[in-house]
């Protein structure tokens, strides 16, 4: 076999399946989303009107969006999604720097296993790990039997069925997705810095704010967009966790999809919620490579 | 500077916050109580139930079959995908496939999910494929999928690896594809036995995708586990859940030592 068609086999495999199962449903996603709702087979019409070969009408338009504006739907779960999603970020990110700084503080023969401990939850079932919260914060869980049975209240937390709920099942199902970034910046961060900071007459949050966050940005960042990205559009942990006053952007759109078959309005929102991620992404890209000029 | 202790304490927090619950899960598998809040003494019997009950053991053999099937395809896929990733003069097409496999990575499962279903309900009604959904569209999106995931990790060690092994056997006169083969794909090893296995956990983790593209009659392991809990807390779901912890911390400890001999 030439070199060239090797190559051509190598890159034209992977190349048609992505285009195949990537681009092609996304682009068929976008046009959904453009389409009328109807009752039927699949329940919405299709796009283009054929009659004899000739296009004879096109059903395009953004009545779905449309309707998930007038109705209150987008609003509310662009607003509950982000905020719940940036909260999520923003407690792994105070939990996740200090455990990352404490495990690259180490000696580094035990930094191995402690990085282990941190990635075993991450390779167990995600759904099995949720269920474990539930049976500790339910009304009548662990958490509430213990404080109940110790005297320390009376009458058990409401925890479950909440966005509390949800953000303890968050922070706890993307917590590693934090630290193993940051632990990776800060493990090559050269501890000389630190001593001629403290030597120059810097104080510890000194120190913190003007040397050690701005060299761990990298990570910061890295580790914010991997856990902000699936919080975002997360299903299951509202689903299980937030009871049905949840109102996150996942969940939303299975309720849509399944529970009222409208699949253009499903379709509308799922294309939100891509605008959602890749718009972060996007100015994040910009941001990084920003980063990147300022220390070459 | 003097070590702060307030990082260190942090750490043991968040391993308390990591390991509670996994440990309470534990500990109320072997709960002789149909209540799984509520200790009733030792047993092992929900671990019987667990193996008598016919739905979560097809959904297990169902969902393993598809996890190693959907691993190994995105194995090959991923692989060549890197390679030629890797190989390439960064032509206009190429960077655009670099693009495409970064998609999977990014979008969140219920996009993903949602807009296969779409594609496969619509190939169904123009090419007449796929007349079912079950198990091979399962196999597809997981597929796809992991694709993205196993071309990271294959091109992160392609990046590492020693050109000059490739060109000295070139210059031997051996031909491009035992090249690859007896060369490239040898060296390639560790990360295609850590694609296989993120591509294989990926799938046997995902309940979203599963859950769009599926049809009657093709039930995952998560999909029952899922809505086993929608309808309550159950003493089976701890049994499972041990089960499942101890083979994946069993997984990585092996993953650990070996990493540590090559080294």
């Amino acid at each position: 076999m030439s070199l060239q068609r090797f190559q051509r086999l190598n890159f034209g495999l992977p190349f048609l399946w992505m285009a195949l199962f990537v681009l092609l449903p996304v682009a068929i996603l976008l046009m959904v989303s453009l389409s009328e709702s109807r009752i039927g087979v699949p329940p919405y019409k299709p796009l283009l009107e054929w009659a004899e070969g000739r296009l004879v009408g096109v059903n395009a338009g953004f009545a779905s969006y449309g309707q998930l504006i007038e109705d209150g739907t987008l609003a509310l779960t662009v607003v509950e999604s982000l905020s719940m999603a940036g909260l999520t970020t923003l407690i792994c990110l105070l939990l996740g720097w200090p455990m990352a700084w404490a495990i690259a503080r180490t000696r580094p023969e035990g930094r191995g296993p402690l990085l282990l401990l941190v990635m075993v939850p991450f390779w167990t079932s995600f759904l099995v790990r949720i269920y474990a919260w539930m049976t500790i914060l339910g009304d009548d869980g662990l958490l509430n039997s213990l404080l109940l049975g110790l005297g320390l209240i009376e009458t058990p937390f409401l925890i479950m069925n909440t966005d509390r709920a949800v953000l303890i099942g968050m922070v706890y199902a993307y917590l590693p997705f934090m630290v193993l970034p940051l632990y990776a910046v800060l493990e090559r961060l050269d501890p000389a810095l630190l001593e001629a900071a403290g030597d120059l007459g810097a104080r510890p949050l000194r120190i913190f704010f003007s040397v050690l966050l701005p060299l761990s940005m990298p990570g910061v960042l890295a580790g914010s967009a991997l856990v902000f990205m699936p919080a975002l559009g997360e299903y299951v942990i509202p689903d299980l966790m937030g009871g049905g006053g949840s109102a996150m952007m996942g969940k939303m759109m299975w309720d849509i999809f399944a529970m009222t078959r409208d699949w253009p309005g499903a379709a509308a929102l799922a294309v939100v919620l891509l605008a959602s991620v890749a718009l972060p992404l996007a100015l994040l890209s910009r941001l990084k490579r920003r980063l990147e000029g300022d220390a070459a | 500077m003097k070590q702060s202790r307030f990082p260190f304490a942090l750490l043991l927090f968040g391993y308390a916050f990591l390991y509670a619950p996994i440990a309470i899960l534990v500990t109320y598998s072997f709960n002789e109580s149909k209540l799984v809040t509520v200790w009733g003494g030792f047993s092992v019997r929900w671990y019987g139930e667990l193996l008598h009950d016919a739905a979560f053991v097809d959904a297990a053999r169902l969902s393993f079959e598809v996890a190693a099937i959907s691993a190994t395809l995105s194995l090959l896929l991923g692989t060549l995908a890197a390679v030629s990733l890797s190989r390439g003069q960064g032509c206009l097409t190429q960077s655009f496939f670099a693009f495409l496999l970064g998609v999977p990575l990014v979008l969140p499962d219920v996009v993903i999910g949602l807009a296969l279903l779409l594609a496969f309900v619509a190939a169904a009604d123009v090419v007449g494929w796929p007349a079912e959904r079950g198990a091979v569209t399962i196999v597809i999106a997981h597929a796809t999928i992991a694709t993205a995931y196993v071309a990271v990790v294959v091109r992160a060690r392609l990046g590492e690896l020693d050109r000059s092994l490739e060109e000295a056997a070139q210059d031997l006169g051996a031909r491009p594809l035992s090249v690859f083969l007896r060369i490239t794909l040898p060296l390639l090893f560790p990360a295609l036995l850590a694609g296989w296995l993120l591509a294989f956990t990926l799938s046997l983790d995902d309940v979203v995708v599963a859950q769009f593209v599926t049809g009657p009659g093709a039930t995952t392991l998560p999909m029952e586990i899922f809505s086993s809990v929608r309808l309550g807390l159950s003493p089976k779901i701890n049994a499972l859940g041990t089960l499942l912890v101890a083979a994946a911390s069993a997984a990585v400890w092996i993953a650990w030592r070996l990493s540590l001999r090559q080294k």
